[in-house]
């Protein structure tokens, strides 16, 4: 039955002498694969060499300081609520009279974990965030490592260092 | 009896009702919401002036519409009168504007304050507020006080609803505490600091629809959508013993009293049950407790869909074999 009139019919011809000698089609191949040697390589050799991220790169979080070098998060939690892979634990905590340089607000996050394993790097929790603290940088990524545990970072790797925090072209961040 | 239209739909409620009430028995989404009005508290409401409506026929007798827009949660209804509430474009404009006065001196802590995510005046100004601020002035601003050991006064957060004060004064059997001062210099005070010891002193923490008032010992513990509620009850001497329970694993981070949907206490519970009793020992558990899908506390709440018992009688064996460990509605 046809049911439509698409249908092609390849007729095989029997070879020609040239055809049967292959010569032509293996002169053929060889100078495309000639013409390649000498046109730019797409390949570059990872790890030894990257490619350059984009301005819209979602990499490695960090938790920002503000301009004074105080932590901005206050462990209010929306980036976890936010999180689809659930990756974000915190553990909030109150500031104590004489700490006032070390956090912006009363309440600040005693512990904070992104376990990256978990993490799908969708950039939720930086939407998510009313004080402006958890970035994603644009150009870090997580290294990759042998033990699971490695891969739950805390605020030890997560905070960005003080000495950083005035200097914003140390870190790019996405605005 | 008399025989209202509220918003379109005609309802019948006994005389004297709130027209506020008379909404509720409706229900859905064409009720006022309420901050200062609290059913179980003589005398409160009146004061916020969310509810208001716009009456644009005062009764059967007197059909002439009421000039201003009323206060729902204090005016009685009157045979035949029409209310108009979502459908009126002046009541909305007109509640916005309430929001915005209501805003004009909260701190907007709410990534600090322990009661996001369950507060009243978050739902109130997401749903008919306005998302920006055109206040410049600086906000006035108290100190932290500790209304006894247990309760965490913010007064910077408070909205002047007195709902606390009638809960001390008709709850409790002694009242400490009320509002001092007038005007902008209104506040929530106990007088020199007086500690509140009586037994059910802890309600003013539950009927807070801010977080004004707060439970110390759930203090910066969790945020509220990381908690799950599990209904539970005990034998207590004092009160119901009815309770919710706000668990993160078996842990028991707060109990609060049950409120029903419109954030009202059902029953008031004691101090013991509140702040003492804190392991799951102490309670018999009941179910999980329902949450509204629009509310965050549902986040990442995973409830079992609800079993039908007519259509599982007809299902094969091999389907109904696991569901008793299905939770059923209570």
């Amino acid at each position: 039955m046809q049911l439509t009139n698409r249908k092609k019919v390849l007729e095989q011809k029997p070879m020609t002498v040239a055809e049967k000698m292959y010569l032509p089609a293996i002169f053929n191949g060889l100078s495309i694969t000639m013409r390649h040697f000498f046109k730019k390589k797409p390949t570059i050799q990872y790890p030894e060499q990257t490619r350059e991220f984009g301005k819209e790169f979602r990499g490695l979080h960090v938790l920002r300081r503000d301009e004074q070098g105080r932590e901005r998060c206050t462990a209010c939690g929306l980036c976890a609520v936010a999180c689809p892979a659930e990756a974000i634990t915190m553990v909030a905590g109150e500031r104590k009279k004489g700490e006032e340089h070390l956090y912006r607000e009363e309440k600040y996050a005693v512990s904070y974990e992104i376990n990256m394993l978990r993490c799908i790097f969708c950039g939720l929790c930086e939407e998510a965030c009313p004080k402006e603290a958890v970035f994603l940088q644009n150009d870090k990524t997580v290294p990759p490592r042998f033990e699971r545990d490695e891969f739950i970072y805390g605020k030890d790797r997560l905070v960005e260092p003080l000495n950083q925090a005035n200097s914003k072209d140390n870190i790019k961040y996405r605005y | 009896m008399a025989k209202i239209t509220f918003d379109g739909i005609e309802v019948e409620v006994p005389d004297g009702t709130t027209i506020l009430n008379a909404a509720r028995k409706i229900g859905g989404k064409v009720v006022p919401p309420a901050m200062c009005y609290y059913t179980p508290l003589k005398g409160s409401g009146g004061k916020c002036r969310v509810c208001l409506v716009k009456v644009t026929q005062g009764s059967a007798k007197d059909p002439r519409p009421m000039p201003k827009l009323v206060a729902s949660c204090v005016t009685p209804v009157q045979d035949g009168m029409v209310v108009e509430n979502t459908l009126s474009p002046q009541v909305l404009e007109a509640r916005k504007g309430v929001v915005e006065m209501l805003l004009i001196n909260h701190p907007l802590d709410c990534p600090v304050c322990d009661q996001a995510g369950e507060c009243d005046l978050q739902n109130l100004s997401y749903e008919h507020g306005t998302s920006g601020t055109r206040y410049e002035e600086e906000r006035r601003t108290f100190d932290r006080q500790d209304i006894g050991p247990l309760i965490q006064l913010h007064m910077n957060r408070c909205i002047l609803c007195y709902r606390c004060v009638y809960t001390a004064d008709q709850i409790t059997d002694k009242r400490v505490h009320g509002v001092l001062g007038r005007g902008d210099a209104a506040e929530i005070g106990t007088y020199i600091e007086n500690v509140i010891d009586n037994d059910f002193s802890g309600n003013v923490i539950d009927v807070c629809p801010v977080g004004a008032l707060t439970d110390k010992t759930f203090r910066f513990k969790n945020r509220v959508w990381f908690t799950k509620p599990v209904d539970a009850h005990r034998d207590c001497p004092k009160c119901s013993g009815k309770v919710v329970l706000w668990n993160r694993g078996s842990d028991v981070l707060r109990v609060t009293a049950r409120k029903n949907e419109y954030g009202e206490v059902v029953e008031f519970i004691c101090n013991e049950c509140r702040f003492e009793k804190k392991e799951m020992s102490d309670w018999t558990i009941e179910g999980p407790r329902h949450i509204a899908r629009a509310s965050v506390i549902s986040a990442n709440h995973y409830e079992l869909p609800v079993v039908n018992p007519q259509i599982i009688a007809d299902l094969p064996e091999s389907t109904t074999k696991e569901l008793h460990l299905i939770p059923r509605p209570i």
